[in-house]
């Protein structure tokens, strides 16, 4: 986590104090780096003691997740594909969530985005790739835009609770999807393995040069910067965040709430919806129900431990990529469950929810001598 | 830091160093002339399909010179790529399997192409002229076991109405949905299946309503077609029904309940290709078979099976394995009036017409869409 992720923040996190030293001026940044770290560390002890009862060698443990994850240019590739639609999911929760709300369907709009864009390439299967790419983004990011507005909407005129209609909405979109592909744009030759036809190899967007990395993780890079600039450094991202904190004053002071709502419901959508377009477009070719690989709940997951900034979400989701591609390692040399896991994702979980107490709490930091 | 530069020999040496001390070192330490990636989409132990899959990969670890690993719940996304690349890279695998449908393609056959030494082995695909020669599919004629289940279930059911939980209207279940109607009409021509499709291969809760609806509808044999037959088994049980298994042995869940059931036999098949591959013959890229080559088999008959059962399935099964029995013999007429394979026809297991069934036969209570 970079040092800029934090700065805005410091105003708000740290009381002002009399006299501008190093340590009040980065103390609250540090405080950003330190305790999530700090919670890192608690959590892999933990696990490794959990993983001590099961008879394993926890120093071979941490040998093997490290070797898995970042050990080897193939395990950084490894960890970066996993980490790339980890970005755009994530970010469907973490734009919301500027405006108070707890946005938990990005699997949802990731599945529609899928659709949306898997329709624009099979309808223009004419156009050159670049035209066909660039239609398949669009489409992408407006079927998944308008899936979370969807939500938005719901919340903002009729009073639905976003958390809840977010996730119905996800087996809605599942069950579309699931329609779809096995009734009307079902390719007939898809026997076994019900599917929509193939975008042909012409119009895959491919690996970035010299990796086997997709261009997801680029799309998701410059959507976390791009959120993170629209948030914190413009009128706009700054009326979100009033309405964020007091929904009441945003309305008194004259903000459009309404208007606020449906454009991060809308951005944030978009996102997952681009994710959806990528994995059709450099990994499956189609779509079919592989889509529904899970990707939009891992994406909350991040969204969280990087507190909803956009910016901390990149190497949280290269973290959890990283615990991903170390995860068959761990099954292969160590014999562990895949289950182990999803506990070490837990274990992280629980430990950075509970340090967000430690905040403003640590006076050193403070510059108190 | 350049992690490219730390090569595979580095990284061997690495490992094998820190597990010296370990009690991993002896295994990995043993030199293996040949390792063998198996790759699950479910837990190894979920008394199904991929248990079917472990429970080959388990032979294969008895042979010597073979090291065998595995790695499950890896879902049918790029994720798939990665394992099978970090078993090769960082294990030095040189024969895959990978044994979930959806990793077929585009995933295992992209995989292929990159590495053209090595070989890899798909459960279900079909393997077409277009894909790699170094990548092959192989699959049983588990129909047959199925129709053998059919004719014991046939004898068993008192009320004369059988049930099938199915996961997905697809050819390969349609295919087992009928050979067991067929095969339960030879023994009581009057008997019904009915059949519930739960729209997913792994669904346990549906799995377990639908066993509870079938049985308060009057159905006392229950079979399925799902990923893990537990919920099945053990739910039928539980109400007094009988039931036949399926992908494994499902006897030891419900001692008293279980007639017999279609299994794999891929205890058999695994070490052949192993040694097919030691002898540097190639495997066919298109490996298919029934009872007679050993690939599937039927489970022991229960102690509830008469004797007049076991001795009419005794004979088909005899007949099948000596090659001159035909399951899909005209005339048959689908469940709506119309004749799919006229008479005079027979469409013996290797007839690809099978391969894209799409009808329910007379009997089966139920509909594919």
């Amino acid at each position: 986590m970079t040092t800029d992720v934090a700065e805005p923040v410091e105003a708000v996190a740290i009381a002002p104090a009399a006299d501008p030293g190093f340590l009040q001026r980065y103390g609250g940044t540090i405080e950003y780096i330190l305790i999530p770290g700090a919670a890192l560390v608690g959590a892999l002890g933990v696990f490794g003691i959990f993983v001590a009862m099961f008879g394993k060698n926890p120093l071979d443990l941490y040998f093997y997740m490290y070797q898995g994850a970042f050990g080897t240019w193939f395990s950084w590739q490894n960890t970066l594909t996993r980490a790339a639609p980890l970005i755009l999911t994530a970010l469907c929760t973490a734009l919301p969530a500027q405006l108070g709300m707890v946005i938990i369907g990005g699997e949802g709009a990731l599945l529609i985005g899928a659709l949306s864009a898997t329709s624009a390439a099979l309808m223009l299967q004419w156009a050159s790739p670049l035209a066909v790419q660039l239609a398949m983004a669009c489409a992408g990011m407006a079927g998944g835009g308008l899936w979370i507005m969807l939500s938005g909407g719901l919340r903002q005129y009729r009073g639905v609770n976003e958390t809840i209609s977010s996730l119905l909405l996800v087996y809605i979109a599942l069950a579309i999807l699931n329609h779809l592909v096995e009734g009307p744009m079902r390719d007939p030759a898809s026997l076994n393995k019900p599917s929509t036809r193939e975008i042909g190899a012409a119009n895959m967007i491919g690996s970035i040069p010299g990796t086997d990395i997709h261009w997801g993780l680029v799309f998701g890079i410059i959507a976390a910067i791009a959120s993170y600039i629209l948030i914190y450094h413009t009128v706009f991202g700054f009326a979100a965040r009033v309405a964020g904190g007091n929904i009441r004053a945003a309305k008194i002071v004259g903000l459009g709430v309404g208007k606020l709502i449906l454009t991060i419901c809308f951005l944030a959508g978009a996102s997952a919806g681009l994710a959806g377009m990528v994995e059709v477009a450099a990994v499956q070719g189609r779509t079919n129900a592989n889509l529904a690989a899970g990707y939009g709940f891992t994406g909350i997951l991040v969204a969280f431990l990087a507190r909803q900034n956009p910016l901390a979400v990149i190497p949280v989701a290269i973290l959890l990529g990283g615990i991903s591609a170390s995860g068959g390692l761990l099954q292969r040399r160590l014999d562990l469950p895949d289950a182990s896991v999803l506990v070490l994702q837990g274990i992280i979980f629980l430990f950075v929810l509970a340090s967000d107490a430690l905040y403003g709490r640590i006076g050193f930091l403070k510059g108190k001598s | 830091m350049d992690f490219g530069r730390i090569s595979r020999r580095h990284l061997l040496q690495g490992s094998a160093a820190l597990t010296l001390g370990s009690a991993l070192g002896v295994r990995s330490a043993a030199a293996a002339d040949m390792t063998i990636g198996f790759i699950y989409v479910g837990s190894r132990d979920d008394y199904g399909y991929n248990q079917a899959h472990a429970q080959g990969a388990a032979v294969l670890k008895k042979l010597p010179g073979i090291k065998v690993v595995e790695e499950e719940k890896v879902p049918e996304t790029d994720a798939v790529e990665k394992t099978m690349e970090s078993m090769i890279n960082l294990d030095g695998a040189t024969l895959l399997f990978p044994t979930s449908f959806g990793y077929y393609n585009p995933h295992m056959v992209k995989v292929a192409a990159k590495y053209p030494k090595l070989h890899f082995e798909h459960c279900g695909g079909l393997w077409s002229d277009k894909d790699p020669k170094n990548a092959g599919s192989y699959f049983g004629y588990i129909d047959e076991a199925q129709y053998i289940s059919g004719i014991v279930a046939g004898y068993s059911t008192k009320s004369g109405k059988l049930g099938f939980v199915a996961a997905k209207p697809i050819p390969q279940v349609l295919r087992n949905i009928n050979a067991f109607t067929l095969g339960a009409k030879l023994a009581n021509p009057k008997a019904t299946t009915q059949v519930i499709f739960t729209g997913d291969w792994s669904m346990p809760v549906k799995e377990a309503e639908a066993t509870n609806s079938l049985i308060d509808q009057g159905v006392d044999v229950l079979t399925c077609h799902v990923d893990g037959p537990k919920t099945m088994v053990e739910n039928a049980a539980r109400r007094g029904a009988m039931v036949c298994g399926y992908h494994v042995d499902q006897s030891p869940l419900a001692p008293k309940a279980y007639l017999t059931g279609a299994e794999w036999n891929w205890e058999a098949l695994y070490p052949k290709f192993v040694k097919m591959i030691q002898a540097g013959e190639s495997i066919p890229n298109f490996y298919r078979g029934g009872l007679k080559e050993e690939i599937v088999k039927c489970s022991p008959y229960g102690e509830a099976v008469s004797a007049e059962a076991r001795k009419h399935a005794d004979d088909i099964k005899a007949q099948l394995i000596a090659g001159t029995y035909t399951i899909f013999k005209g005339p048959i007429m689908d469940n709506k009036g119309k004749t799919v394979i006229a008479a005079g026809t027979e469409r013996g297991q290797k007839d690809p017409e099978l391969e894209k069934m799409d009808y329910l036969v007379e009997g089966v209570i139920g509909a594919t869409s």
